[in-house]
């Protein structure tokens, strides 16, 4: 989606002030806000797509103007009303007002905290098709400006690129983001000229490299 | 901000009761969540006490120092990085495909999520404020040389930038240039020179100068 997320190449949004010696938080909430996104994730009833929708579809002026946890937080809270954990009051008042669901499992205990996080979520799938493109190909990003989840970013829609490394099959954002199942492409790096994504006054030797499922490309 | 009354202060004052609405928010989640038995809160403790003491950017700082030192670690990194760096014991969410990317004398590599906050959290930990706000992943593609600049770095325009935008699950870690007059100098005090912004690519490793200063 064409939504406050996508932002390369947006100009106008001030310096980047990067703070000396910045905390890990800056405030208790922060760490909560954390900690209750990925304890709530554990449960398995939404996925990294459907974690980066949730919080992709805040409207784009509160999107840019919120903080990174601030973001979080509502995408959670979305994430939990669409699947039924909570209703809005209980969000308002911070008190249960209807039965939870049964999810025929205690929550995560911090004995197993260590053993989840070393697991983690391989997006690698094994695929029985051969890939379209190799390492060299010439490829050119579509144009297409789907209303729902999408990786590839405005700035490389319709650009030329090459590609540079293979990374075997890896599941689809677009349809795995809306309960569309993970339908696995093959996933390529490819590089663009910074010149072809910017224009005349780029630097003739700075590139550009964004990581694209199959149907992202087309022959160049 | 109690102690003067500037022009400045409906701003931090706006800026104040902003956050503690948040702060009141989060706190009514956690209640609401505990109460429904969703969440443990010892287990969120763990959480966040894995990411403020355990994972962070010396994990990465050791893998940098390793591929200075060590000539077949290096070559493992440039094949199958998530198996180098696994190998260290540095595995798991957020790291679970890898690929490292080498400065050179004509290479600069620098790495950003234009689209969300990606970032290889088993070697640098949780992404600095900076990295997800819309300031960096706005400029890091159109303006690299802009944004180094903002960080201090200065590059030769004989070097050319390579910008990384980690659109999918692979995660990238800068192997910045190891720094002149540390020949010699073991992997543990190398790492002393690694900087979480040299393995994302804002910045370059410390001098050994800039360590005693």
């Amino acid at each position: 989606m064409n939504g406050g997320q996508d932002l390369g190449g947006v100009h106008g949004l001030g310096p980047i002030d990067p703070e000396i010696d910045e905390p890990v938080f800056h405030a208790q909430w922060e760490k909560r806000a954390f900690a209750l996104t990925l304890a709530m994730g554990f449960y398995g009833q939404w996925n990294i797509d459907q974690g980066r929708h949730a919080r992709e579809s805040m409207h784009p002026a509160k999107y840019m103007t919120s903080s990174y946890y601030q973001i979080w937080t509502e995408g959670l809270i979305k994430l939990m009303l669409d699947t039924g954990f909570v209703v809005p009051g209980e969000v308002h008042l911070g008190r249960q007002e209807v039965t939870p669901r049964d999810l025929h499992r205690d929550p995560v205990g911090a004995d197993e905290v260590a053993a989840i996080l070393a697991k983690g979520g391989p997006a690698s799938r094994d695929l029985d098709t051969k890939p379209k493109f190799k390492t060299g190909s010439k490829v050119r990003a579509i144009r297409m400006n789907p209303d729902g989840h999408t990786r590839l970013p405005r700035y490389l829609r319709g650009c030329e690129g090459e590609i540079v490394a293979y990374h075997n099959g890896h599941v689809f954002p677009d349809t795995n983001a809306h309960g569309k199942g993970e339908n696995p492409q093959h996933l390529y790096t490819v590089r663009f000229a910074a010149r072809e994504l910017w224009g005349a006054d780029a630097p003739a030797n700075d590139c550009m490299h964004a990581d694209l499922w199959e149907s992202y490309l087309v022959p160049a | 901000m109690a102690h003067d009354h500037d022009h400045d202060h409906h701003h931090h004052d706006g800026d104040h009761s902003e956050l503690s609405e948040t702060a009141l928010r989060v706190k009514a989640l956690e209640s609401l969540l505990v109460e429904k038995g969703y969440v443990d809160p010892a287990a969120l403790d763990e959480l966040i006490e894995t990411y403020e003491t355990r994972v962070g950017p010396r994990n990465g700082a050791q893998v940098v120092a390793k591929a200075w030192t060590d000539a077949a670690f290096m070559e493992k990194l440039r094949s199958d990085a998530t198996n180098a760096i696994a190998d260290m014991g540095f595995i798991g969410r957020q790291g679970e495909h890898m690929v490292a990317v080498e400065n050179t004398e004509d290479t600069h590599n620098m790495v950003v999520c234009t689209l969300c906050s990606c970032y290889p959290w088993p070697v640098l930990g949780l992404p600095p404020v900076w990295y997800k706000a819309p300031p960096y992943r706005s400029r890091a593609v159109s303006d690299p040389r802009g944004v180094l600049a903002e960080f201090g770095v200065q590059l030769p325009e004989n070097v050319g930038v390579k910008v990384w935008d980690s659109t999918a699950e692979i995660r990238y870690l800068v192997i910045p240039q190891r720094p002149q007059g540390t020949e010699g100098w073991s992997a543990d005090k190398l790492a002393t020179l690694v900087t979480r912004n040299s393995m994302i690519g804002t910045g370059l490793a410390l001098t050994p100068d800039q360590v005693a200063s």
